[in-house]
């Protein structure tokens, strides 16, 4: 009990601290803008080991974050397998496959001014459908391995890209476009000078969206169906024989990628949008 | 009207005529087989001689069994014609309290849908409240809540029906919660947004009224934030749907429409995971359009339209 007692006290100090931090004079600097958030994740895992530990909290419940650890650390061999099983191999080439298929469509689809009119609202409403239902589908026509994967995330991540580059692409404004004209620009150069870096934003959107949409894709897809290796795999296995702790490891794996993934994505369109405002920074 | 409805018939048009144009390799194989069986030439025989060869040349080869293709009775790809009907013979002609209806089904994956939905936009609105309220929780909570958008959350979702399932919760709550999670940072993200976006000049405004904090959130920032609530409204909705699909797939549940893929999945049935996709499809849409329908009308009353 005194254990629990104790994680009430360190939960109202770090966030007393916090709200110091946060409220005093330096509040506004980098250094506690950083301090801030860290320390109230670290408190957060703090209280919740202190909490399992205190509460006895049976494991099939919920183990304590240091068990998470241990167990990924002796199982480092299996968590890498599923991730290059379910990210490398199925997110990933899915997620390339999808995204420069849906550009490619869009570059062609952009030509003719009536079929984007009509493809972006269709796009638009598929995008919010619930397309990974088509999961059981496709496993069932490229099989258990990662080609069924990587289909379920090309579906996936195919429209939502497609709607963002076709509306990118429609960015410019007549005015820019008259400019390009009086340049007397060829239409592939007013293409590649002007309307391809004007879509460079609303692209990158699409990309960031997708690079969430795939990994889910490939862990789902997993759930109809999948070799014995793979991140939704060890997921559900792990599930029913109530070993929790490796399901908390391979989630940890999975935001771990996730982010990853979405920060790598991110950094390059600093890269290629830096004149966007948004990237401006203030 | 013409201008906006031409373009779109004619994409769904192409999309319906790839659909059914792609009926045909998918199928032929089976479909000829089937033909074999019945005593008709086919070319080549066997169907082991014709299992490595290419389904277009095949269609080539023996194009009487076209036809066959659309009414195969276990397709790998059904004919949209099959899709519909099979909706129609599981929506309209079965009573809405028989198993086989998907009407059922789509009732029970809903009210799982509408409870996460009430539940996480609820939470939502209530932590950016108080994030807009708080600086030090602005600084703790909201960088874990733009980090965790990033983070495929669904992979969790067996976990929680398992867990909650060991302690007694089951049926509906479970599926509600992984609803609730899946609509919950969106709504935070939007709300957040929404509720600071009065300027300052407003916000000085109630300042020299004297108003107090909870009369400024009442009467400025809440009715401010309402179109970036229903923007969030509009994805929060779409997700939870997602989330009550796959949170009736771990635990290998018999209702409700990811029961029912799931169930196609396991037997082949593939007409019937066509149907309970576009069900899944239809209730999804229709949800958006309701979210819409609201917005429009309330943004109008309050004439921020």
């Amino acid at each position: 009990m005194s254990i629990v007692f104790f994680s009430i006290v360190v939960w109202i100090a770090a966030w007393t601290l916090n709200v110091k931090l946060a409220n005093g004079t330096a509040s506004g600097t980098r250094l506690v803008k950083v301090i801030v958030p860290t320390l109230f994740g670290l408190t957060l895992l703090l209280v919740w080991e202190m909490l399992v530990r205190g509460l006895n909290v049976p494991l099939v419940i919920l183990p304590p974050p240091s068990l998470v650890v241990d167990t990924m650390a002796d199982n480092l061999a299996i968590l890498w397998k599923d991730f290059v099983q379910t990210f490398l191999k199925g997110a990933l080439r899915g997620y390339l496959i999808g995204c420069s298929a849906a550009i490619l469509t869009a570059f062609l689809v952009d030509r003719f001014d009536f079929l984007s009119r009509g493809l972006l609202p269709v796009g638009n409403f598929i995008a919010a459908l619930p397309i990974i239902g088509t999961a059981p589908i496709l496993v069932m026509w490229f099989g258990f391995d990662w080609q069924s994967k990587a289909a379920v995330v090309v579906v996936m991540v195919f429209f939502p890209m497609l709607v963002n580059t076709v509306a990118g692409l429609r960015e410019t404004t007549a005015m820019q476009r008259d400019l390009m004209h009086t340049y007397a620009a060829r239409p592939a150069q007013s293409f590649l000078k002007l309307r391809l870096p004007a879509a460079m934003p609303f692209m990158f959107n699409g990309l960031k969206i997708s690079t969430t949409l795939a990994l889910i894709g490939a862990i789902v897809a997993e759930f109809f169906g999948s070799p014995v290796v793979g991140m939704g795999f060890r997921i559900s296995a792990s599930v029913g024989q109530l070993a929790l702790d490796m399901v908390w490891a391979e989630i940890v794996v999975a935001a771990l990628a996730g982010s990853a993934f979405y920060g790598a994505v991110a950094i390059i369109e600093k890269g290629v949008t830096f004149w966007h405002p948004s990237q401006r920074g203030s | 009207m013409t201008q906006k409805l031409l373009p779109i018939l004619t994409v769904i048009l192409a999309l319906l005529a790839a659909w059914y144009v792609a009926v045909v390799p998918m199928n032929i194989k089976s479909a000829l087989t089937t033909a074999e069986r019945a005593g008709a030439d086919v070319v080549p025989a066997g169907a082991k001689e014709r299992r490595d060869l290419s389904a277009i040349g095949l269609v080539a080869t023996n194009s009487f069994a076209i036809a066959a293709t659309f009414s195969q009775d276990r397709p790998r790809l059904p004919a949209p014609h099959q899709v519909a009907s099979e909706l129609w013979k599981t929506t309209v002609e079965k009573k809405i309290t028989s198993k086989r209806s998907l009407v059922f089904h789509a009732w029970i994956t809903l009210s799982a849908t509408l409870l996460g939905f009430a539940i996480g936009t609820g939470m939502g609105i209530l932590l950016a409240v108080g994030i807009v309220h708080s600086r030090a929780m602005d600084m703790s909570v909201m960088p874990w809540a733009i980090a965790s958008q990033t983070i495929p959350i669904l992979a969790i979702a067996p976990m929680i029906i398992v867990v909650l399932n060991s302690i007694g919760i089951q049926g509906l709550l479970p599926k509600a919660f992984i609803s609730a999670y899946l609509s919950f940072f969106p709504v935070v993200v939007g709300m957040v947004k929404g509720l600071r976006s009065p300027d300052r000049m407003q916000l000085d405004l109630l300042k020299t009224y004297n108003s107090s904090a909870p009369q400024s959130l009442l009467k400025l920032r809440l009715p401010a934030s309402l179109p970036y609530l229903f923007a969030s409204l509009k994805i929060g909705i779409a997700a939870s749907l997602v989330g009550a699909i796959v949170g009736e797939l771990p635990t290998g549940a018999v209702r409700g429409l990811g029961a029912r893929l799931l169930a196609g999945s396991y037997y082949g049935q593939t007409v019937q995971i066509w149907s309970a996709l576009f069900m899944a499809a239809i209730v999804a849409a229709s949800l958006v359009a309701l979210v819409g329908v609201i917005q429009r009308l309330t943004l109008k009353k309050m004439g921020m339209s």
